[in-house]
């Protein structure tokens, strides 16, 4: 089939998914442009001279919202998630490999986990939190809403992982004396890093972008994209736009090195057979 | 391989048989199985299933202005299933539910296909898919409001049409309109289509394909009678995410209606601002039943665990 001649189907299709690429990166490219919009410009175009004074604004005190700790929390918040999501999801994706009591209902429990709407999340877990006495947190409350996100992903992924593993190799290891500790760290992780790092990175970034399941659960402290918010409503300066574009290219930083990571992984452990 | 992989197999089973060790670690590892599920077991029952509960319960409670009342009634459900407004947010939230999912599923499944089947090397592939992957992993909100110098009254599509002399003067309802939400759901959700689809695409065997040609079928006809059947599960799944984040928006029908239009979500909303969390509880049983016959509908066809 490869050697057959592009057909015209190929072109229309062709055409078809690059319009499909403007339509996903046309807008964000209209912000990314925008930002740089000189002191007097609005928000809309034409620019009305280049300048860096909307980024400039950001790092100064706002009449609404603070970037500099509301970007640190959503950070941190982001760290913690990816974290628990890695584990955990590791962890059952491990045990569901064998048969355990409720395999099922928790595997329906995950994809439930999945199709609740976000809103009802935010709100059981504030009403929740409030009737216990809890006072919801950033931490808490929030880290909780935003583990019930990402870990169905992070469990599907690793559900489709071990589909496709084979036992082999940990037989085999096991057959050469490696006690389960041995195969586990020295034959499954290194093989299903990548997938891992994956799992990483959807935790972080589900996380850190996350908002309706944020909205009841934040507490006092607002996360980013509480604030972005916020600014939708109060803000009609393009310094909306310069904090649009700096969240964007560091969600596009996060993703690069991510990329990075799997790619070296990669490639070492090719040099390593190359060696052995 | 397989070879190998069957002596492997069966010296392994023979020792089990053999050693009293290898059943006491058969049990070790059986209860760490249990061990190892514990952890997502107890952050979803505590995160999800308790707070769902909880709101089953705060539905039959009684409020005022200041607190909420541990009571018994149907007021709730009452004032929510007896309005006329919430039984037109609820039609409202289905219309876009069923627009989106169409838009969603026909630009889907033509880019998954494109990737899957016209895309020859895997690196390319890769590529492309991750193209299409990454604004998925940047901000909802930070995607919504870069329409507005877009689509707005003297954004970039507007400012077009009148240097063209197609138009003479800026179309309104472009942004804040029923137009603007579908075009910014499209935008935000046609990835958990793509994805699905292209998983279940770049899974089916290629002889199959080869096979119809073999027996005469053309393109269009191998298209229609093997791809589309074998696709259906991808469809299926991702359609279960379509359907569910659109029934569950509030803030896309908000920031791109201007406050015109309403959804379910939006209505639970403002009435969680208003403090009325019972009534918004009321509000949230209702749309998570419909969510979950509908989703349940869905699995009637197919079969996720299959499908990972």
């Amino acid at each position: 089939m490869s050697g057959e001649r592009r057909t015209a189907e190929f072109w229309i299709l062709a055409l078809f998914f690059a319009l499909f690429v403007l339509f996903l990166y046309g807008p964000l490219s209209a912000i990314l442009i925008l930002s740089f919009q000189g002191p007097g410009g609005g928000l809309t175009f034409p620019l009305n001279g280049v300048s860096l004074h909307w980024f400039h604004n950001l790092t100064q005190q706002q009449a609404v919202g603070d970037f500099g700790s509301s970007f640190r929390r959503s950070f941190l918040l982001g760290i913690m998630v990816m974290l628990v999501t890695v584990v955990v999801s590791l962890l059952a994706g491990l045990a569901f490999r064998r048969k355990f009591l409720g395999a099922t209902p928790l595997f329906y429990l995950s994809i439930a986990s999945l199709v609740v709407p976000s809103i009802i999340i935010s709100l059981g877990i504030g009403v929740m939190f409030q009737q216990i006495g809890l006072r919801p947190s950033w931490y808490t409350s929030a880290f909780g809403a935003h583990l019930t996100w990402t870990l169905p992903f992070g469990v599907l992924i690793m559900f489709a992982v071990f589909n496709r593993f084979s036992p082999s190799y940990e037989e085999a290891a096991r057959d050469l004396g490696a006690t389960s500790w041995q195969t586990f760290r020295h034959v499954v992780l290194p093989m299903i890093a990548p997938m891992l790092i994956g799992v990483g990175l959807f935790g972080f970034t589900l996380s850190y972008d996350e908002f309706a399941r944020t909205l009841m659960t934040a507490g006092t402290y607002n996360t980013l994209p509480l604030e972005i918010y916020g600014m939708t409503t109060n803000v009609t300066t393009p310094v909306l736009y310069a904090l649009g574009t700096v969240t964007t290219l560091f969600s596009f930083l996060v993703i690069l090195l991510t990329l990075g990571a799997i790619v070296w992984i990669g490639r070492r452990r090719l040099r390593g057979q190359g060696t052995t | 391989m397989t070879a190998t992989a069957q002596d492997g197999a069966t010296i392994t089973a023979s020792g089990r048989r053999r050693s009293p060790a290898r059943a006491a670690l058969d049990l070790v590892t059986g209860l760490s199985a249990h061990l190892q599920a514990v952890p997502l077991a107890v952050i979803l029952g505590a995160f999800l299933l308790a707070p769902v509960m909880m709101i089953a319960v705060v539905s039959f409670w009684d409020y005022d202005f200041a607190r909420l009342y541990p009571d018994l009634v149907l007021t709730n459900y009452a004032e929510t299933l007896g309005s006329r407004v919430t039984w037109r947010t609820y039609f409202n939230t289905l219309r876009y539910a069923a627009i989106v999912w169409a838009l969603t599923l026909f630009i889907g499944f033509w880019v998954a296909y494109f990737l899957a089947f016209h895309v020859r090397t895997t690196t390319m592939q890769m590529v492309l898919f991750l193209v299409c992957t990454v604004p998925f992993l940047t901000s909802n909100i930070i995607r919504m409001i870069s329409w507005i110098p877009v689509l707005g009254r003297n954004g970039l599509v507007n400012t077009a049409l009148i240097d063209a002399g197609l138009i003479p003067a800026p179309i309104e309802w472009l942004l804040y309109s029923d137009f603007a939400v579908v075009l910014a759901m499209v935008h935000l959700y046609t990835l958990f289509m793509v994805t699905p689809i292209f998983n279940t695409l770049m899974r089916i065997d290629r002889s199959l394909i080869e096979a119809a040609r073999d027996a005469g079928a053309n393109g269009r006809q191998v298209l229609w009678n093997v791809i589309l059947p074998l696709a259906k599960p991808g469809m299926a799944i991702g359609t279960i995410f379509v359907v569910t984040l659109v029934m569950a928006d509030f803030i896309t029908v908000q920031v791109m209606s201007g406050g015109q239009s309403a959804s379910v979500a939006l209505m639970m909303r403002n009435q969680m601002s208003l403090l009325q969390y019972p009534a918004a509880a009321a509000n949230a049983v209702v749309l998570l039943v419909l969510v979950l016959v509908m989703v349940a509908g869905i699995l009637r066809i197919v079969d996720i665990r299959k499908e990972l």
